[in-house]
């Protein structure tokens, strides 16, 4: 695991004594994070990076899981479609369930912290124990357009917080508590992000049996409906029409998503009469994901909806043109036509596919600026940064606050 | 001019660091836009014509204000854009006039351009209302005469740069930068100070900003 001074080269040396003096303020305080999963998704992933690091910093920090079973997590997972915007069916039993799991985690979790940092809904009934300590909700989930059913339902929760956090400014709506905008980050120095050598992406081409004898299109995510894995397919068939290329479509699942088998059953169906689509199911595996998307002539994101787009982040920082959709936190890494191409559609994707196909060095132009933006905002020095602020601003209600 | 010469009080480098505070607050077309600017506190007037710099640092010259970005990209009203991007934020002592101007460039832009009233911003695309909120922390660095000066400008961050010469002059309401007036108070140089005023610093990316200053306090010392 890299320490903070080895993100000096990255980001210099200046921004890491912000970080040092910033951490210092937080001394003596004991911030804990909250959530449903330690492997899969991008909240674990984060937290999996960014715990270690704040305790380098001197900021005491502590992650703790909350339980469920199967039912509990079907019902997070309907509420998660909804929360983006799925017409769900979601019945008072459903309701009764996210309770009654609510209700055992409440007796069973310990809210130590002096900050309590509660990720998504799937624990937003813990605030129920708010004692004199700091509670901050972090919804990690594009609510533009909620379910009103069950966004008014999670409301109840959400207005008894201290403050909460929306990766996108859509994302929020006038409320009776602070709001902050953190945008989530990725981490240059680990497996998913690192440098590789040549020789270590060939072998894992080698590895799945990928060919490099034309382009390869690329689409990094969970089997998820709203990651639009269909989408992607049709999308690569009318590219193919007019250019040879791959597709490869790969990601694992989360353990607190039981929708993902089925989505990449029926991915394999659609998939099975073209050789030239790869479609992998890889259980966690960092270093490989990040073999494939160096491997990729371009990288594709054509989520239906989004709490962020992580993979994009991914993409520019190894300076990979991509396609992605205008939706959740996607716009604010890519600026249209500057830091990659926005689309809407299937068939707006397979156009922008064509054209970086068709203009090398236009792509090329797109994943430099795309890199440059990444570098300055969306790294986990920055993350970090904002994240020890937002617990400062805990403490202090001004606008201009002297530490 | 003796690099050298000891200052009165010692120039103690600040940095700045800032979260975005989400208001809830959004505009669909130009009314509720002009409504929300003359409503809203100024730390999002502040945020909003500021953000650019900071967020997008590796572009240059002249990042455009979030208001004239907005108007040209989302309504397609490029001459309001432009009139907005073109205003001289270093002329205004303070939030509240440069507020007053913004206002009165998207007035007098409707009243020669009524139809513009009748554009709507795709729901995607809507304006939303932030505010910046600053954490000013000092730094370890002080400066007891220009030679020590240029050495902590090289190194220290750039938020702090950032700070002393955006942040406390508009938002502080301090008349110049921090850096002109501990040259002129403190060093006792007033053209050296000047020259440094004289910069409009929104032209020029944060790092060659930095350059820049130093190239002109190294020039004088030389």
């Amino acid at each position: 695991m890299p320490n903070i001074k080895d993100y000096i080269p990255i980001v210099g040396q200046s921004e890491i004594d912000d970080l040092h003096l910033v951490a210092e303020k937080l001394s003596g305080k004991i911030v804990q994070h909250i959530n449903s999963t330690s492997v899969g998704g991008g909240v674990a992933e984060i937290l999996n990076r960014m715990v270690p690091i704040l305790n380098e910093l001197g900021v005491d920090t502590r992650w703790d899981l909350i339980k469920g079973g199967e039912q509990f997590f079907q019902v997070t997972k309907k509420f998660h479609n909804a929360l983006h915007g799925k017409n769900e069916e979601i019945t008072r039993k459903d309701f009764d369930i996210f309770i009654e799991t609510g209700n055992i985690n409440i007796d069973s979790v310990n809210t130590y912290g002096d900050i309590v940092f509660v990720h998504d809904p799937q624990p937003i009934m813990l605030i129920e124990k708010k004692a004199d300590n700091k509670w901050i909700w972090r919804c990690h989930i594009d609510v533009s357009n909620p379910m009103q059913a069950v966004w008014n339902f999670l409301m109840d929760y959400i207005v008894k917080y201290d403050s909460v956090v929306f990766s996108a400014p859509s994302f929020s709506s006038k409320l009776p508590v602070r709001q902050f905008l953190i945008a989530p980050s990725i981490d240059p120095l680990s497996d998913k992000n690192r440098e590789l050598s040549k020789h270590q992406i060939d072998s894992v081409l080698d590895k799945y049996q990928i060919p490099q004898d034309k382009p390869i299109i690329t689409q990094i995510s969970r089997f998820d409906r709203l990651k639009d894995p269909l989408g992607v397919i049709q999308a690569y068939k009318k590219v193919k029409k007019y250019i040879d290329c791959r597709l490869l479509l790969c990601g694992g699942g989360a353990s607190d998503d039981p929708e993902g088998i089925q989505v990449y059953l029926d991915v394999m169906e659609q998939a099975k009469s073209d050789s030239d689509i790869h479609v992998l199911l890889l259980q966690q595996n960092d270093l490989e994901i990040n073999a494939l998307q160096r491997a990729s002539t371009i990288i594709l994101q054509k989520s239906l909806k989004e709490g962020f787009g992580l993979t994009v982040a991914e993409a520019l920082w190894k300076k990979k043109p991509v396609v992605a959709s205008n939706v959740g936190g996607i716009p604010l890494q890519i600026t249209h036509k500057y830091s990659g191409l926005l689309c809407h559609s299937v068939d707006g994707a397979a156009f922008a596919i064509k054209q970086l196909l068709n203009s090398p060095s236009y792509a090329k132009k797109l994943g430099e600026n795309g890199y440059e933006h990444i570098k300055n905002n969306f790294l986990i020095t920055r993350h970090i940064k904002d994240y020890m602020l937002l617990f400062l601003s805990l403490y202090h209600h001004e606008d201009v606050v002297y530490l | 001019m003796n690099a050298k010469i000891e200052a009165k009080t010692p120039f103690r480098f600040s940095t700045r660091l800032h979260l975005s505070e989400l208001t809830g607050l959004k505009a669909a077309n130009i009314m509720e836009l002009l409504d929300h600017i003359k409503t809203v506190s100024g730390s999002c007037i502040y945020h909003h014509t500021h953000r650019f710099l900071q967020q997008h640092q590796y572009l240059s010259p002249e990042p455009p204000n979030d208001f004239a970005y907005w108007v040209d990209n989302m309504l397609g009203e490029s001459v309001l854009g432009e009139n907005l991007a073109s205003i001289d934020v270093i002329s205004y002592p303070n939030i509240r006039s440069l507020r007053d101007k913004i206002v009165s460039v998207i007035e007098e832009y409707i009243s020669f351009n009524p139809e513009v009233k009748l554009k709507f911003a795709a729901k995607a695309d809507e304006f939303h209302f932030i505010k910046s909120v600053s954490f000013v922390v000092c730094t370890p660095y002080e400066a007891n005469n220009l030679w020590d000066f240029i050495e902590i400008l090289e190194k220290i961050t750039i938020n702090s740069i950032y700070y002393h010469v955006f942040e406390s002059r508009l938002r502080l309401e301090k008349e110049t930068s921090d850096f002109s007036n501990w040259i002129e108070n403190s060093i006792a140089d007033k053209e050296l100070a000047d020259k440094i005023s004289k910069i409009d610093p929104y032209t020029y990316t944060l790092e060659d900003l930095r350059r820049i200053i130093i190239e002109i306090i190294k020039k004088r010392i030389s």
